[in-house]
C-alpha cells in the first residue's frame, strides 16, 4: 500500500478539477459529497499505509514519482517520504479533513458558492498531502504555498463582505512574511548541506556548523512563526475567523497552522546541532501561549476565543520542540486537531443554529446562553472537548500538555514551565467561561431568533461525536505511560536522527531518556508536576464557575475596577493598531510617494516629450518658412536686385556701348602684352 | 634737324586735339581741328609722305572741315552751349585711355624689330619721288580698291543728299 | 632721322585723345571730330610704317582712309542734320529710343 502513497493527493486533484471545472454546471448539491468522497478514499489509502506503518513492516520508504529539476548538482525530484512522523501526519490531516469534508457537506447547504468552496477545500488537502509527503524542502514549500493560497481563498470566501476579504489578504501577506525567512532558511540548507532532500540533509546535518545550524533553525522559524501564528506573526490568525467555520476548524486549528510544527519536527537533527535556536523557539512558544490566553479571557466572539486559543496551544507545541522533546509536540498536535477541531466544529453548530439573529449577534456570546436543553449533542461534544483542552485527565489533553510542562521543568527551562502553566490556567479558565456564557444561564438570543434554534443534522453532529470520541480517548492510547508510550516510541525513529547521524540521535534520544530518567513512571518530581497540572485545570474551571454561573457580576465587576487593563486585553493589546501605524502606513506612504514619483516621473517625461515635439515641431515650421522659404524668395529678390543692377548696361546710348568696346580692347592688349 | 620740327608740330598736334576735346564752343573745336591737320601735314612732311601732306590739307583741311563748319552753321548750336557738357563716364574713359596710350605705343613700337623688311617702292630699282612712288602702285596694285572708293564716294554723296533732304508734304 | 617710336607714340596720343573725345563728348558734332582725329592718328601710323620699311602701301591706305573719312562725314553730318532739324537733338543722350 505504501507504494500507491501517490493515490493520496491525487484523489483531492481530482476533486478540484470535477468541482472547479464543473461545478456550478454538472454537480453543483453534490459538489460537497464528492469531495468528501475523494478525501474518504484518500483517508482510506492513508489507513492502509498506517497499517502497514505501525503493524507491518514499518521504516522509512520513499515512493519516488519524477525527477522534478535537474540542474547541474542541484536536483530535486518529486517523491514521497513515507515514515513515522508523516504517517501520523497524514493520519490527522486526511482524518480530521474527512470530518471536516462531511461537516461542511451541511453546514455550507445553501450557500451560493457550494461547489467553489468545496473546490478549494479538495485544494487545500492536496496542498497539505504535499506538505506532508514531499522527502525534500522544496516540494514541502509547494505544499506551504498551496495551503497559504487556499488559506487566503478561504478565509475571504464570502468575499463581498469587506472584513473578509481584508481578512484573506491580511492572513496571505502576513505569511508571506514567514515565507521569505522559510525560503532564506532552504536555501542555507542547500549550500551547508549540497541537497534539499531529507535524508541527503540529515546524513550531513552533523557536519553543519553550529552558527549554521542555529541560522537555519531560526530562519526556518520565521516561517513557522508566519504560518503557525507565533509571535509576532499571528495576528493573521483571529481575523481569519471571517471564514465559514469548517474552514476555521480544518485549516486553523487541526492541519495548516501545524504545518509549522510539523516542518521544525522534521528538520529536527539540524536543531539539535544549534541549541540557540531552540531556545528561542521555547521562548517565544512559551511567551505566545501566555498572551495569546490572557487576550483570549475577554473576547466576547466565539470564535475570536477559540483562534486566541488555537494561537496559545500552538505556542505549546513549538515549547515542547524547544526544550527538545520533538516527540511530544507532535502528540500535542495530534490531540489538539482532536479537540480543537471539535470545538469549533461545535462553534459552528451553534451560529449555525442562531442563523435567524441579527449578523452581529449570531457569534457574539453574550447574545447567547442557555442553549444546553436546546442542543443537548454539540453541548455535551463541546463539554468534553473544553475538558479535553484543559487538561483534566484522562481526556486527550492532559497527556500531552502535561508532558509538555514535565519537559519543560525537567530540562531546566523553570521560566517556560512557569509561563505555560499560567497560560494552562487561562485556558482552562476562558474554555469554561466559554461553556458557561454560551449554553448556561438565561438565554440572551434575540427574541425573533429564538423559535430557530434547533440541534444540527446529523451531517454535522456525526463528525462531532466521533471527535468527541477522539478526545476522550486521543490522548491515554497513543500516550500511556507518558514519555514512554507508543507514539514516543513510534516517532523515535524520525525525529533527531539522519541516517548514519549517530551524534544527532544520541542528542534527541538524551533528552527522552533524560525526561523519562527523572520523571517518567512516578517520579516523585513527575507526581508532584501531575498534580499541579491537574489542579490548574480545576482551579481554571472552578474560577470560571464562580464567575460565570454563581455571581454573574463579578466580570463586570473586574471589568470595572481594572478598567485600562480590560481596555487592553480586549483590544488585543493593540498590537494590530501598531502595526498598523508602525509598519503598514509608512509602507503605504513610501507606496504613495513612489506611485507619485513614478507617475511624475513618467508623466512628465511623457509631457516633456511632447513638449520637446512642441518646440522642435515649432523650430523646424520656422526654419522651413525662414530658410527655405527664404531662400527661394531669396534668390527671386537677388535675380531682382541683380537685373536692377544690370539694367544699366543697356543705357541706350551709344557712347557707354563704345566704351565698353574700348574696355575690351584694353583688355585684349593688356594679355597680349603680359602673356 | 628733323627732330625738334618733329617736336614742335607734335606739340602743335597734341595742345590742339586736346583743346579740341575740351572746347564747349564747337566753332572753336572745328577751327582747332583744321589748326591739328595743318600740323598733322607738317608732320607728313617729315615722314616722306608729301603728296599726303598736302592732300591732307586739300581734302581734310579744306574739305571735310568745311563741311563741318557749314553744318555747324546749318544747325542751332547755341543751345547746346549752356548743357552740360561731358559725359558721366569721363573719369574713367581718361584712366582707360591714358593707360591704352602706353599700351598702344608699346605693342606698335615692336614694329622695330623688323627692319629689314623691303617693300614694292624699292623693287622698282632707283629712289622715286613720292608722287611718282604712290602713282605707280596706287593705279597697279591697289587698282580695284581705288575704284570702289570712287564708288563709295558716290554712295556717301547719295546718301547724303538723302539724308538731309528736307521731307516735303504734299 | 625721327626714330619710329616717336611716330607711333604720337599716333598713339592722338587715337586716345580722339577715342576720349568720342567717349566723353556730348555734343554730337564734337563726336564726329574726334572720330575724324582717330582716322588721322591712324594715317600717321600708316604713313611711319611706309617710312619705315619703304612700303608705299601704308601711303596708298592712307589716301583710301582720307577718302572714307570724307564719305563718312557727309554721311553723319546729314544725319546729324535731320536730327537738329526735326527734333532740335545736338546731344547724343537725346538720341535715345532705345533706352529701357
Amino acid at each position: 500500500m505504501i507504494e500507491l502513497a501517490w493515490l493520496i493527493p491525487l484523489f483531492p486533484a481530482l476533486g478540484v478539477v470535477i468541482n472547479g471545472f464543473f461545478g456550478f454546471s454538472h454537480t453543483k448539491d453534490k459538489a460537497g459529497h464528492i469531495a468528501a468522497l475523494m478525501i474518504g478514499l484518500s483517508f482510506a489509502v492513508v489507513l492502509g499505509i498506517a497499517y502497514e506503518m505501525i503493524f507491518g513492516k514499518g521504516g522509512t520508504h520513499t515512493v519516488h514519482l519524477w525527477n522534478w529539476i535537474q540542474a547541474g548538482k542541484f536536483s530535486v525530484s518529486v517523491a514521497f517520504l513515507i515514515d513515522p512522523l508523516s504517517t501520523i501526519m497524514l493520519l490527522v490531516v486526511s482524518g480530521v479533513g474527512f470530518l471536516v469534508h462531511v461537516y461542511s457537506v451541511g453546514y455550507l447547504h445553501g450557500d451560493p458558492g457550494y461547489p467553489r468552496f468545496f473546490t478549494y477545500l479538495n485544494l487545500f488537502m492536496l496542498s497539505m498531502f504535499l506538505l506532508v509527503l514531499g522527502n525534500n524542502y522544496l516540494l514541502m514549500f509547494v505544499g506551504w504555498e498551496g495551503v497559504g493560497l487556499c488559506s487566503y481563498l478561504l478565509i475571504g470566501f464570502w468575499y463581498e463582505k469587506k472584513s473578509a476579504s481584508d481578512a484573506g489578504k491580511k492572513a496571505f501577506i502576513v505569511n508571506r512574511i514567514g515565507d521569505a525567512g522559510f525560503l532564506l532558511g532552504i536555501f542555507m540548507i542547500w549550500v551547508l548541506t549540497g541537497s534539499m532532500t531529507y535524508t541527503e540533509v540529515f546524513h550531513a546535518a552533523p557536519g553543519i556548523t553550529t552558527a549554521g545550524a542555529t541560522a537555519i533553525g531560526l530562519l526556518l522559524f520565521i516561517g513557522a512563526c508566519g504560518k503557525s501564528a507565533q509571535i509576532p506573526l499571528y495576528v493573521w490568525l483571529p481575523d481569519a475567523m471571517e471564514g465559514p467555520t469548517p474552514v476555521s476548524a480544518l485549516i486553523h486549528a487541526a492541519t495548516m497552522v501545524t504545518a509549522g510544527v510539523y516542518m521544525v519536527a522534521r528538520t529536527s537533527p539540524i536543531y539539535v546541532m544549534g541549541p540557540g535556536a531552540l531556545e528561542v523557539i521555547a521562548i517565544v512558544g512559551a511567551l505566545t501561549a501566555l498572551f495569546a490566553a490572557s487576550i483570549g479571557l475577554v473576547q466576547n466572539d466565539i470564535k475570536r476565543v477559540l483562534a486566541y486559543s488555537t494561537v496559545s496551544q500552538l505556542g505549546f507545541m513549538f515549547m515542547a520542540l524547544g526544550v527538545g522533546a520533538f516527540a511530544v509536540g507532535v502528540f500535542h498536535l495530534m490531540t489538539h486537531a482532536f479537540f480543537k477541531g471539535l470545538l469549533f466544529l461545535g462553534s459552528g453548530s451553534v451560529i449555525h443554529a442562531l442563523h435567524h439573529a441579527p449578523v452581529d449577534q449570531q457569534q457574539d456570546m453574550r447574545y447567547m446562553g442557555g442553549l444546553k436543553s436546546k442542543m443537548p449533542i454539540t453541548y455535551w461534544t463541546f463539554v468534553i472537548g473544553a475538558v479535553a483542552i484543559a487538561g483534566v485527565p484522562p481526556l486527550a489533553g492532559f497527556w500531552s500538555k502535561d508532558e509538555i510542562l514535565a519537559n519543560a521543568f525537567f530540562t531546566g527551562n523553570y521560566f517556560v514551565w512557569g509561563m505555560g502553566s499560567v497560560a494552562a490556567f487561562m485556558t482552562a479558565f476562558y474554555m469554561f467561561r466559554l461553556i458557561f456564557m454560551t449554553f448556561h444561564g438565561e438565554m440572551r438570543v434575540d427574541h425573533h431568533a429564538r423559535e430557530h434554534i434547533h440541534e444540527s443534522p446529523l451531517s454535522m453532529t456525526v463528525p462531532l461525536m466521533i471527535l468527541a470520541a477522539l478526545s476522550i480517548v486521543g490522548g491515554i492510547i497513543p500516550g500511556y505511560p507518558p514519555e514512554g508510550g507508543w507514539i514516543h516510541r513510534f516517532l523515535a525513529p524520525s525525529l533527531a536522527k539522519g541516517a548514519g547521524g549517530a551524534h544527532a540521535m544520541n542528542e534527541g534520544g538524551r533528552l527522552v531518556q533524560v525526561a523519562s530518567e527523572t520523571g517518567g513512571h512516578g517520579g516523585p518530581a513527575a507526581t508532584i508536576l501531575i498534580v499541579i497540572a491537574i489542579l490548574i485545570a480545576v482551579g481554571g474551571i472552578a474560577l470560571a464557575w464562580l464567575m460565570y454561573v454563581k455571581n454573574t457580576s463579578i466580570p463586570t465587576n473586574i471589568a470595572k475596577r481594572c478598567s485600562g487593563f480590560h481596555k487592553l486585553l480586549l483590544n488585543k493589546y493593540y498590537i494590530d493598531e501598531i502595526y498598523q501605524a508602525c509598519i503598514v502606513n509608512p509602507i503605504y506612504r513610501l507606496m504613495n510617494s513612489l506611485w507619485s514619483f513614478d507617475a511624475k516621473v513618467v508623466d512628465g517625461a511623457v509631457n516633456g516629450s511632447s513638449l520637446i515635439t512642441l518646440v522642435s515641431s515649432r523650430v523646424s515650421a520656422a526654419f522651413d518658412l525662414r530658410t527655405v522659404d527664404g531662400a527661394v524668395n531669396g534668390v527671386s529678390s537677388l535675380l531682382s536686385f541683380v537685373s536692377q543692377l544690370l539694367k544699366f548696361i543697356q543705357s541706350g546710348m551709344v557712347q557707354n556701348y563704345l566704351f565698353v568696346m574700348l574696355l575690351g580692347i584694353f583688355v585684349m592688349l593688356s594679355a597680349y602684352l603680359f602673356r | 634737324m628733323e627732330l625738334p620740327f618733329f617736336y614742335l608740330f607734335s606739340a602743335g598736334i597734341i595742345g590742339a586735339s586736346l583743346l579740341m576735346v575740351t572746347r564747349s564752343n564747337v566753332i572753336h573745336a572745328a577751327l582747332l581741328l583744321v589748326l591739328t591737320f595743318l600740323f598733322l601735314s607738317g608732320v607728313f612732311v617729315l615722314a616722306g609722305a608729301e603728296f599726303l601732306a598736302v592732300v591732307q590739307i586739300l581734302l581734310y583741311a579744306g574739305g571735310i572741315m568745311v563741311l563741318y563748319l557749314f553744318s555747324i552753321m546749318l544747325m542751332n548750336v547755341d543751345v547746346s552751349v549752356r548743357l552740360r557738357q561731358f559725359q558721366r563716364q569721363t573719369f574713367f574713359v581718361v584712366l582707360i585711355t591714358v593707360i591704352l596710350a602706353v599700351e598702344v605705343w608699346v605693342v606698335l613700337a615692336r614694329g622695330d624689330a623688323y627692319p629689314g623688311y623691303k617693300g614694292f617702292a624699292w623693287a622698282m630699282g632707283s629712289t622715286p619721288g613720292n608722287v611718282e612712288a604712290l602713282g605707280a602702285i596706287l593705279y597697279t596694285k591697289y587698282l580695284f580698291p581705288f575704284e570702289v572708293a570712287s564708288v563709295l564716294l558716290l554712295a556717301a554723296m547719295v546718301g547724303a543728299i538723302v539724308l538731309a533732304k528736307r521731307t516735303i508734304d504734299r | 632721322m625721327v626714330p619710329l617710336s616717336h611716330y607711333l607714340a604720337l599716333g598713339a596720343i592722338m587715337f586716345v585723345i580722339g577715342a576720349a573725345g568720342v567717349l566723353m563728348r556730348r555734343n554730337a558734332i564734337i563726336i564726329l571730330m574726334s572720330i575724324e582725329l582717330m582716322l588721322n592718328a591712324v594715317n600717321i601710323t600708316f604713313v611711319a610704317f611706309a617710312r619705315q620699311w619703304g612700303d608705299m602701301a601704308g601711303q596708298v591706305f592712307a589716301i583710301f582712309v582720307i577718302t572714307v573719312a570724307a564719305a563718312e562725314a557727309a554721311v553723319g553730318l546729314a544725319i546729324l542734320i535731320s536730327l537738329n532739324r526735326d527734333r532740335s537733338i545736338l546731344n547724343v543722350d537725346e538720341v535715345n529710343l532705345l533706352k529701357w
